[in-house]
C-alpha cells in the first residue's frame, strides 16, 4: 500500500469519525403558515437546549406534503423524522401503525395541560399519537360598524335565522359592501370544510349507520337551500371560487359584513398591518338552526408526529416535545407578545390574564372549541368520527367530488337539488367501491 | 426573392412585435411586480400596477426564512449534471442514428420518443422503490440521473436533426483524406455542430432546470432545489402572493440571464440548423 492510499484512507477514516461526533440531524416536513414559521425564526432557543441535535426544515404544500409524506411512509423511505398533520390524518394513520405512539412523555411536558377536545382528536383507543402545535374551532366573525350602522346586533350564540337577518341589514352592493362571506371553492378542505360544518349545525350527518350517504335528507336539502340562498343574495360575486384566502382579504378590504371561518383567521383579521377592518372586529359562535344542540362542531389542529419509519426517534420526539410545550408559548410571547402566541391547544393559556388581555378572540376560540366532540361531530346517530370531515381515508375524494357538486350549484351551473341528487349518487358508488356498503 | 420593406410596414410589424412580445412576458413581469408590492397590495382589487411602496422586504423575508444558496446549489449542479450526462450518451447515439442509418431507425428514434408519452406520474412508485432500495432518495445523483433518462429523448432527437443537415459528403471528404473516427467527429463534425449541440445543451438545462414532477417528489432537503424553494411558499392560510413571487423571481432569475447571454447561440441553433 502506498503513502498517498494510507494518507487516503486515514483521512477517510477521521472524516468518519468526526461525521459521528456532529449533531443528529432530523428533518421536519411542514406546511407554509404564520406559526410554522415563526417556530422556524424561533429555533436558536432549541438549539441552545439541545446542541447535540440538528433540525432541517422541508416546507411544502399541504397537499404536496400529504402525498410525499404518504408515499414515504408507505414505502418505508425514511426520509422524515417529523410531520406536521392535521387532525383528518393523525387517526386514520395511527391505526395503519404509520406513527409511533407517545406514551411515556415526562411529567414537565404537563400533558393533561392539553384541550380535552384536542387531545382526543389525537387519541386512538386512548393512545395519544400525534401533539398539538395550534388547533382551531370555527366562528362568525362580524364588522362591528356595519352592525352598529345597519342597526342591528349579533348574539353571541346566535341562529342561522339571525344570520340570515343580519346579512341582509348589512349588504349594501352598491358600496361593494357583501353581508356575507363564505367559502364557495371546491374542496374537502375548503367548501366542504364550511358545508359540512353547517349541515352538522343543521342537525345532518354525512352516513347513516349503515354507511349509507345522507344527501337526500331533510337536512342536507335545507342547508343546501339556505347556504345558497345567503351566498345568491348577501354574498360577494365570483363566490364559487372563494377560499379561506380570499375571503380573508375581503374582509380585510372591508368588504365582508360577516365571515363565518376558522378561530385561526381572528389573529390575521386584528392584525392592523394587513386589515384595514382591525379595530371593528366582533365574534360570535358557529351559528346553529334553532333547537338543534350543534355549533358545527368544527375542529382542526396542526400536529407534530412522528412517522414509524424514521430512525431518529429519541431525537425527533425532543423535538416535538419542545415545539408543543407551556415553554415554547411562553418564548414566543417574550419574543413577539401574547397575541402571537399559538392557540387552541393548552388550558393554561386560555388561564393567563396577559393573553386574555392581549387577544380579544380567545375566549371565543376557546368556547368554539370546548363545543367540539370529535367523537360524535352529528347530533344523530353515526357510525364515524370526525368533525367538519369524515375521519375515514375515502373522504377526501369524497369530499372534494362533493364539492364540486356544491362549487357548480353556487356558480348557477346546476340547482341545488341537482347538486345534492349528484353528491348522493357519487358518494354511494364510491362507498360501495371501498366495500362499506354491500 | 425578399420583398420590399416600406417604413409604414417596418413600423406596423416592429409595432405588432413588441405587442406579441408583451403579451408572452406580461405575465413574468407581474411576477416580478408583485414580487416588490407589500402582501395586501399584491392581492388588490383593482390590480395595483406600479403606483405602490417598492420595497425589497418579500426578499429579505424570504432568504431570511429559507435560505436561498443550498438550493441554488442543488439546481447548478442537477441541472447540468444531468444535461451533460446526457450529451455524453446522446452524442455517440445520434451519431450512429444519423450517419449509420439502419432499417429500424426510424422506430428507434419513435419509441424512445414513445417514452416521453406515459405520464410521468405513472412510473413514480417504481421509481421511488428504486431509490428507497439503493439509498438514494434525496441526492443529487439520484436526480441528476432521473432527470437524464427524462430528457434523453429530446436531446437525441434535437441532436439526431442538426445532425441529419450535415452533408454525409464532407465527412466522407475527411475519411477520403484519412481521418479516423476520433478525429472525424472532433475536428470535422462537432465545429458544424455546435450550434446544434449548444442550444440542445441550453433548452435541456433550462428544462431540467425548470423540472418540478421529479424534484419535488424524490427529494426532501439535502437535495432540494429552487422548485422545492418555491413550492414552499403557497401557503393555506394568510397571504404569500407577494413572498411566492419573490422566490418565483429568485429561481427563475439565474435560468433568464443565461438565456439572455446566449440568446444569439440559441435562436441561430434553433432557426439555421448546423450548416444553412
Amino acid at each position: 500500500m502506498t503513502m498517498t492510499m494510507r494518507a487516503l484512507l486515514g483521512a477517510t477514516a477521521l472524516c468518519g469519525l468526526s461525521a459521528g461526533a456532529f449533531a443528529e440531524s432530523i428533518t421536519v416536513a411542514t406546511v407554509n403558515n404564520g406559526d410554522m414559521i415563526r417556530m422556524q425564526g424561533l429555533m436558536s432557543d432549541f438549539n441552545a437546549k439541545h446542541p447535540d441535535i440538528q433540525v432541517n426544515w422541508v416546507t411544502l404544500e399541504e397537499n404536496a406534503l400529504r402525498q410525499q409524506v404518504t408515499t414515504d411512509i408507505a414505502t418505508g423511505g425514511g426520509q422524515f423524522d417529523v410531520l406536521t398533520i392535521g387532525t383528518y390524518e393523525v387517526p386514520i394513520w395511527a391505526k395503519q401503525n404509520w406513527l409511533s405512539p407517545l406514551n411515556d412523555l415526562p411529567a414537565e411536558y404537563n400533558v393533561d395541560d392539553l384541550l380535552p377536545s384536542v387531545r382526543g382528536a389525537l387519541s386512538v383507543d386512548g393512545t395519544l399519537y400525534s401533539l398539538p402545535f395550534y388547533g382551531e374551532s370555527a366562528m362568525v366573525m362580524y364588522r362591528t360598524d356595519l352592525a352598529e350602522k345597519a342597526g342591528i346586533t349579533i348574539p353571541d350564540s346566535p341562529t342561522w335565522d339571525d344570520i340570515k337577518a343580519a346579512a341582509a341589514a348589512m349588504t349594501d352592493k352598491g358600496n361593494e359592501v357583501y353581508g356575507i362571506c363564505l367559502r364557495g371553492k371546491p374542496g374537502w378542505g375548503e367548501n366542504m370544510a364550511f358545508i359540512g360544518a353547517m349541515n352538522n349545525s343543521y342537525g345532518g350527518r354525512w352516513f347513516d349507520m349503515d354507511w349509507k350517504p345522507q344527501f337526500d335528507s331533510q337536512e342536507w336539502k335545507d342547508t343546501v337551500a339556505d347556504y345558497l340562498d345567503l351566498m345568491t343574495n348577501y354574498g360577494p360575486p365570483g363566490a364559487s371560487s372563494n377560499g379561506f384566502n380570499e375571503n380573508l382579504t375581503l374582509f380585510q378590504q372591508g368588504k365582508c359584513g360577516m365571515w363565518i371561518d376558522a378561530t385561526v383567521a381572528a389573529g390575521f383579521v386584528t392584525d392592523p398591518t394587513n386589515s384595514t377592518v382591525a379595530d371593528h372586529v366582533g365574534y360570535a359562535q358557529f351559528p346553529n338552526k334553532a333547537g338543534v344542540d350543534n355549533h358545527g362542531n368544527w375542529f382542526w389542529a396542526w400536529t407534530l408526529a412522528i412517522p414509524a419509519s424514521s430512525q431518529k426517534q429519541d431525537a425527533a420526539k425532543t423535538f416535538i416535545q419542545w415545539a408543543t410545550s407551556q415553554e415554547y408559548t411562553n418564548l414566543v410571547a417574550s419574543k413577539e407578545g401574547w397575541r402571537a402566541a399559538p392557540p387552541g391547544t393548552r388550558t393554561s393559556l386560555y388561564e393567563n390574564a396577559e393573553y386574555l388581555a392581549a387577544a380579544p378572540f380567545a375566549k371565543m376560540t376557546l368556547d368554539s372549541m370546548n363545543a367540539v366532540d370529535f367523537s360524535k361531530p352529528s347530533v344523530q346517530e353515526i357510525p364515524y368520527t370526525g368533525a367538519q370531515f369524515v375521519a375515514i381515508p375515502e373522504f377526501q375524494g369524497i369530499g372534494t367530488a362533493v364539492g364540486q357538486e356544491m362549487s357548480a350549484a353556487l356558480a348557477g351551473q346546476e340547482t341545488g337539488d341537482e347538486a345534492l341528487a349528484k353528491a348522493q349518487a357519487l358518494t354511494d358508488e364510491e362507498m360501495k367501491a371501498a366495500g362499506y356498503i354491500q | 426573392m425578399a420583398r420590399a420593406v416600406t417604413p409604414a410596414r417596418k413600423t406596423v410589424n416592429t409595432a405588432a412585435a413588441w405587442i406579441v412580445a408583451l403579451i408572452i412576458f406580461f405575465p413574468i413581469l407581474w411576477t416580478i411586480l408583485t414580487s416588490f408590492k407589500p402582501e395586501p397590495v399584491a392581492v388588490a382589487s383593482p390590480p395595483v400596477f406600479l403606483n405602490f411602496d417598492w420595497s425589497f422586504d418579500n426578499y429579505r423575508t424570504v432568504i431570511q426564512q429559507r435560505g436561498y444558496g443550498q438550493f441554488f446549489w442543488n439546481s447548478v449542479v442537477i441541472a447540468f449534471g444531468s444535461t451533460i450526462l446526457g450529451m455524453i450518451i446522446a452524442i455517440p447515439a445520434a451519431w450512429a442514428m444519423a450517419f449509420v442509418h439502419g432499417p429500424r431507425t426510424k422506430d428507434l428514434l419513435m419509441w424512445m420518443l414513445s417514452t416521453k408519452m406515459m405520464p410521468a406520474a405513472g412510473v413514480l412508485v417504481p421509481i421511488y422503490l428504486i431509490a428507497v432500495y439503493f439509498k438514494m432518495l434525496d441526492t443529487q445523483i439520484l436526480l441528476t440521473v432521473v432527470l437524464m433518462l427524462m430528457n434523453l429523448p429530446i436531446i437525441i432527437w434535437m441532436l439526431y436533426t442538426y445532425f441529419r443537415e450535415i452533408p454525409v459528403d464532407i465527412l466522407e471528404a475527411a475519411r477520403m483524406d484519412g481521418a479516423t473516427l476520433f478525429n472525424e467527429i472532433v475536428y470535422v463534425l462537432t465545429p458544424m455542430a455546435v450550434p446544434g449541440i449548444a442550444s440542445t445543451l441550453l433548452l435541456n438545462v433550462i428544462l431540467a432546470w425548470n423540472e418540478s414532477f421529479w424534484t419535488l417528489n424524490l427529494t426532501a432537503f439535502n437535495a432540494a432545489p429552487l422548485t422545492k424553494f418555491i413550492a414552499g411558499f403557497s401557503s393555506p392560510q394568510g397571504l404569500f402572493y407577494a413572498k411566492l413571487s419573490a422566490a418565483s423571481v429568485m429561481a427563475f432569475l439565474p435560468i433568464l440571464i443565461l438565456g439572455w447571454f446566449s440568446q444569439k447561440q440559441l435562436v441561430r441553433g434553433l432557426t439555421f440548423g448546423a450548416v444553412k
